[in-house]
């Protein structure tokens, strides 16, 4: 009797183990113990579970634990680009190359998937000039949330994810256009 | 390696694991989910809870952040409810066109008492240089 009690306990630590050495199980706390929903609000029963919508959505580490440019790029999702009919929707592809002297890898800064998301008016001219070089970039004021830490780390993938934006081998003479 | 390093190993992943786990609690919020409380709960109803993710499966930024005029920065929009009820800030969809109405009151205002205004969401990277 003991020791089926034991075999079992210890069949459900292995499952348990093997689950969580695969590393690819993300969670996402429920509104109820998320920390900033009251758990006696009535909405409580009314508003959606974030796992019920973000499981759906191709993983990726950090922030919502979800890729929200292959969101948009594999048509899972395709959030509204403007309310008025009158609105430019504007997208540009070109990618520009930043921290060219540095150690870590090179920057690679994407404008299409900015754009997929973004207007040019939401970074130029008051985040960025728009022109290659003309910024004077920083990890440190990013980390303090400014530059491209004015999204990252807040509301886009956070800073902890280094090589999505040092994605550039120092190695290879990279193409773009440099600053 | 050995059997024996092995258990070994599982069993300290296992208590690594569990620490974490245990660490973790309560768990954070979502991560970019923002907190609007410059008035409500002095004016006696909770604080508000905008989702970031929730609307972005449904709205581009820049609907928001520029069509709209949304300011980039928690706190940084001055929101009344008077004006939500006249179609600005969260009234602009929340007006039973877009999405439902400002009469459902604590859809929105379903935070929990005592937060302060701001982004939750445990990978924040604020600093001093911010504020
Ligand atoms: C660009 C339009 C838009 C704006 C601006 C907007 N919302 Fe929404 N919101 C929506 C839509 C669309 C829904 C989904 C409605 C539905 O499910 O019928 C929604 C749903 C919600 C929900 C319910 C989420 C759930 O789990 O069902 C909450 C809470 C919410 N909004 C709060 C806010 C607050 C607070 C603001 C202002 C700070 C705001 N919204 C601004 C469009 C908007
Ligand atoms: C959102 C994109 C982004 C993320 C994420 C990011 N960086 Fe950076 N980082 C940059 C940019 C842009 C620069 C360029 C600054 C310049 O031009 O000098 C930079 C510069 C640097 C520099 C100074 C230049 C050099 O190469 O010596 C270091 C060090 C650095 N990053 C380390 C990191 C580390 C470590 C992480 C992860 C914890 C990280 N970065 C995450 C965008 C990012
Ligand atoms: C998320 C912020 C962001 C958005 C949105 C954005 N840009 Fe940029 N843009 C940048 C950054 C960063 C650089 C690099 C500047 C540097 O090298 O210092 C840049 C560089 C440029 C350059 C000069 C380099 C080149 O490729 O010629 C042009 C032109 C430009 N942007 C135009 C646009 C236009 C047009 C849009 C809208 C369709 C846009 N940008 C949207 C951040 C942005
Ligand atoms: C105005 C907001 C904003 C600013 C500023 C910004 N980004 Fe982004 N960035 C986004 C959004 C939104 C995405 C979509 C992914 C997400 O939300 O996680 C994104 C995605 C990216 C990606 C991922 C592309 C992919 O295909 O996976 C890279 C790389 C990146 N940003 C680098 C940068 C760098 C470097 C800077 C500063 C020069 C910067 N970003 C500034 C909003 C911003
Ligand atoms: C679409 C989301 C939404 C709905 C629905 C909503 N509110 Fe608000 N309300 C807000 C936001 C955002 C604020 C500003 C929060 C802050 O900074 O304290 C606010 C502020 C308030 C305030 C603070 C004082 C003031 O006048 O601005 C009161 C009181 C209030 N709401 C009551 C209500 C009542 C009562 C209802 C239902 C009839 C309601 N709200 C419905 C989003 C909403
Ligand atoms: C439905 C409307 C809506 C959409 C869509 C939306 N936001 Fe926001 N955003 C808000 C509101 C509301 C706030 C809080 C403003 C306040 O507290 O005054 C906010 C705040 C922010 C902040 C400030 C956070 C801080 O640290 O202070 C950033 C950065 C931001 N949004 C970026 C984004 C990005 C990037 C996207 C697209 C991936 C996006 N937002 C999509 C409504 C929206």
């Amino acid at each position: 009797m003991l020791s089926r009690a034991l075999r079992l306990i210890a069949m459900l630590l292995l499952i348990a183990d093997a689950v969580l050495a695969a590393e690819v199980v993300r969670r996402w706390a429920p509104l109820a113990q998320d920390g900033v929903h009251d758990p006696k609000s009535p909405a409580l029963k009314l508003l959606q579970e974030p796992r019920e919508a973000l499981s759906a959505l191709p993983p990726v580490a950090g922030g919502n634990q979800v890729d929200w440019v292959q969101a948009i790029e594999q048509g899972r999702i395709n959030p509204r680009t403007n309310i008025f009919p009158e609105t430019r929707v504007r997208l540009l592809e070109s990618d520009v190359l930043l921290n060219l002297r540095g150690s870590t890898p090179i920057v690679r800064f994407p404008h299409r998937p900015h754009t997929l998301w973004l207007d040019c008016g939401n970074c130029h001219e008051h985040l960025f000039k728009s022109r290659a070089g003309a910024n004077k970039l920083s990890m440190d004021a990013m980390l303090q949330g400014e530059q491209c830490g004015v999204c990252h780390g807040a509301v886009s993938f956070p800073l902890t994810e280094c090589n999505r934006c040092h994605s550039v081998p120092r190695a290879k003479p990279a193409q773009g256009k440099a600053r | 390696m050995s059997r024996k390093t092995m258990t070994r190993r599982r069993l300290i992943r296992i208590c690594v694991t569990l620490a974490f786990a245990l660490a973790a609690f309560p768990a954070p919020a979502e991560y970019a989910d923002v907190v609007l409380n410059k008035r409500s709960e002095k004016e006696g109803v909770r604080p508000v809870v905008f989702s970031h993710w929730f609307h972005r499966i449904r709205f581009r930024c820049k609907v928001c952040h520029f069509e709209l005029g949304f300011k980039m920065r928690a706190g940084a929009n001055d929101v009344l409810m008077a004006d939500i009820i006249d179609g600005k800030f969260c009234g602009m969809c929340h007006n039973n066109n877009i999405a439902w109405g400002a009469d459902r009151c604590d859809l929105c205002h379903s935070g929990r008492p005592g937060l302060k205004s701001g982004i939750y969401g445990g990978h924040q990277t604020l600093g001093p240089g911010r504020w």
